[in-house]
């Protein structure tokens, strides 16, 4: 019965493919339109829109990834799925391609999103005008970015993408809000202004702007152009280096981030991602091994800002008490170590990075929503706690006298025996699912991406210093981390301030539930996760059958055309 | 030809550089615009100069480089334009809103101390 059914789902996949492409982009756009035409007054409408169209989302992304993955449908392993949205052969017209690496992406962002969409309906879309429209023009422009094969139509669907997301920061208004949400304008204009600079630098010189065309010509180029080629691909790397949060530009992320409401802090760990993926495609497809000179172009800086930023945010973590600046550097030291682990060029450990790729977004995203739930509950809605904010420890008043709302060991209050409230017992056990996710440590998925990618590492010939050091600072800055969550969980759940019970609705329970078991469910399905990541890092290492792919894209003949060639 | 787009492209950069370095959201703004027309200018020479060319759109004529303007960097021109506006537009509204909350035109949403006094 199964079997049949997966079958039929099957032949329904083959039927709507390459199609199937475009929904991603699609779906979330019309949702988007259909909801700027309801008012204001209908949420309800809007939020079921809203959670609908994240759901069809989720389920074209999920369905795309059983495409590419699956060995008798479509074109085989490794197949890879181009869609020509004007009808125009690959160079001239632009190209959406679904490989593997795309179809991770795009389903990574149709979980957060769907979570995120569900989350903010409890209370959060209510905190300002246009929320869902807005969200869901973001996941398009997350979409559009991963599933595009064409540098200039990457940039149309950045600006999409960062529109969006101008308008999710200042979700809720507010002083903080408006200051955090100006430096990261101005931030992301410069950075548009570079990318756009080494678009038109990258066309000037080799007369395209088709991803896998731009590797072809690379591998052909004159030497003379070579210097320029390389000057247009630095300026590009500027650009996305600041989208993914890479030192030194990235001092805009953590006020930014801990600004924002949760929700949209929670999709805004996919942002930093898509700098991270927009960087591995155009290196690998751009600088592919067979590129001549050109081969692996820039791999020292990618090394050495990794671990710089990995260095820099591990001390900033350890720095911080604020839950949601903890979230902020949780997702720099993420993006730390995948632009290090990048840099290295290796595919064993590219897999790892994949695989820590999807475990560290999911856990940033769910702790985003988490804290949100923490901070209602503590600290009434603050983003520290009122006695912290006045600049003192939670136990102690200036002259060391006892506080009355303070439990400590030698008050006489019976602690023991006394039920912990189920509420309490969710919050607790999910801070701890993502301490250990965001360390690294066993037995969650986050320690399988860090082994993996350390595996992979020493996997070599030669290990370098620069690989020693990756080593030392993953693990120095996992520890730090887990430092600085334990001492701020101690804080929020062990000492004894003003003991309320949590409320917390079942809309926002649901989703950190869905994201923490969608951890687990990485950790234990590893198997097949690495085996797609494995795969993924081998089509980025040899790119050719991208560019066969996407260059010997056939049109669809035309409607005139066709009872001709029926005849 | 060349060395007067140049000249002006670099005049453009270097002025809108200093400018978004500058404290003040206004001065910040127009060191943004500056730098959005100096990169429209980059795209647009990235076509190389032509003079006298044919648009492409003309039957019986062969439409290669040689004969013709390059269309590419005219049409990644017009959408630069019109998204570089819309952000323009955009930041405009931000910085009016950093304004009325917090009484100042600094981008940091406060003066530095020894400027109060």
């Amino acid at each position: 019965m199964m079997t049949q059914l997966f079958h039929l789902l099957d032949q329904l996949l083959d039927f709507s493919m390459p199609h199937l492409i475009a929904v991603p982009i699609l779906v979330p756009m019309l949702t988007a339109a259909l909801m700027l035409m309801l008012s204001e007054q209908r949420r309800r409408t809007k939020s079921a829109l809203s959670v609908v169209s994240g759901l069809i989302g989720l389920l074209a992304a999920l369905a795309l990834l059983r495409w590419v993955n699956a060995a008798d449908t479509g074109g085989g392993p490794g197949s890879i799925g181009v869609y020509l949205p004007g009808n125009w052969r690959a160079p001239f017209g632009i190209v959406l391609v679904a490989d593997r690496l795309s179809t991770m992406m795009v389903a990574l962002t149709g979980v957060v999103a769907f979570a995120a969409s569900i989350y903010s309906t409890s209370r959060w879309d209510r905190a300002g005008v246009h929320f869902h429209p807005l969200l869901q023009l973001q996941v398009m422009g997350l979409n559009g970015a991963f599933l595009t094969g064409d540098l200039f139509n990457l940039f149309v669907f950045f600006e999409v993408m960062l529109a969006a997301s101008y308008g999710l920061l200042l979700h809720g208004s507010g002083r903080l809000r408006v200051q955090a949400g100006l430096h990261y304008l101005v931030i992301n204009l410069a950075a548009s202004s570079l990318f756009l600079v080494g678009a038109a630098l990258l066309y000037g010189v080799t007369g395209t702007l088709n991803m896998a065309d731009l590797g072809v010509r690379i591998a052909q180029l004159a030497p003379a152009d070579r210097g320029l080629v390389h000057a247009a691909a630095a300026i590009l790397a500027t650009a996305f280096f600041a989208k993914a949060g890479a030192w030194p530009l990235n001092f805009w992320l953590v006020p930014a981030y801990s600004a924002a409401v949760s929700p949209v802090g929670a999709v805004f760990a996919l942002l930093t991602k898509l700098g991270i993926y927009t960087l591995l495609r155009l290196w690998t497809v751009l600088f592919a091994p067979d590129t001549g000179a050109s081969a692996q172009f820039g791999q020292g800086v990618l090394v050495t800002l990794g671990l710089a930023t990995l260095f820099v945010s591990a001390l900033g973590i350890l720095g911080t008490q604020r839950l949601s600046n903890l979230a902020g550097f949780s997702v720099l030291i993420s993006a730390g170590t995948l632009l290090a682990a990048i840099g290295f060029g290796q595919p064993a450990m590219w897999a790892g990075a994949l695989y820590y790729l999807l475990s560290s977004t999911l856990a940033a995203s769910a702790f985003f929503l988490l804290i949100d739930m923490i901070e209602r509950w503590r600290n009434a809605g603050m983003s520290i706690a009122p006695h912290e904010a006045a600049g003192g420890a939670p136990f102690l008043s200036e002259d060391l006298s006892r506080l009355d709302d303070v439990n400590l060991d030698d008050d006489a209050q019976a602690l023991y025996g006394r039920a912990i409230p189920a509420g309490v017992v969710f919050l607790g056990l999910s801070f701890v699912g993502c301490t250990l996710l965001l360390t690294g440590l066993p037995p969650l998925s986050g320690f399988v991406g860090k082994f993996a990618m350390l595996s992979g590492m020493f996997d070599a010939e030669r290990i370098t210093p620069a690989a020693w050091t990756f080593l030392t600072l993953l693990l120095v800055s996992g520890f730090f981390t887990l430092l600085a969550l334990a001492r701020t969980g101690i804080r929020h759940f062990w000492t004894q301030v003003h003991a309320t019970m949590p409320a917390l609705p079942a809309l926002e329970v649901l989703p950190v539930a869905a994201l923490l078991a969608a951890c687990f469910a990485l950790t234990w399905e590893a198997g097949p996760v690495m085996q797609h990541a494995i795969a993924t890092a081998e089509g980025l290492h040899s790119p050719t059958a991208y560019r066969n792919a996407v260059l010997g894209a056939r049109q669809v003949p035309s409607l005139a055309a066709k009872p001709e060639a029926a005849k | 030809m060349e060395i007067v787009l140049a000249i002006s492209i670099g005049v453009l950069t270097g002025s809108g550089v200093f400018l978004l370095l500058r404290p003040r959201t206004f001065q910040v703004i127009m060191g943004l615009t500056l730098i959005s027309y100096a990169v429209n200018l980059f795209i647009f020479s990235m076509g190389r100069l032509k003079i006298d060319s044919e648009p492409v759109l003309i039957p019986d004529f062969t439409a290669t480089l040689a004969n013709t303007a390059d269309p590419m960097p005219q049409a990644l021109v017009l959408t630069a334009i019109v998204i570089g506006f819309a952000m323009t537009a955009l930041f405009l509204v931000v910085l009016l809103a950093s304004r009325g909350l917090t009484g100042t035109d600094h981008v940091d949403g406060e003066e530095r101390r020894e400027q109060q006094e």
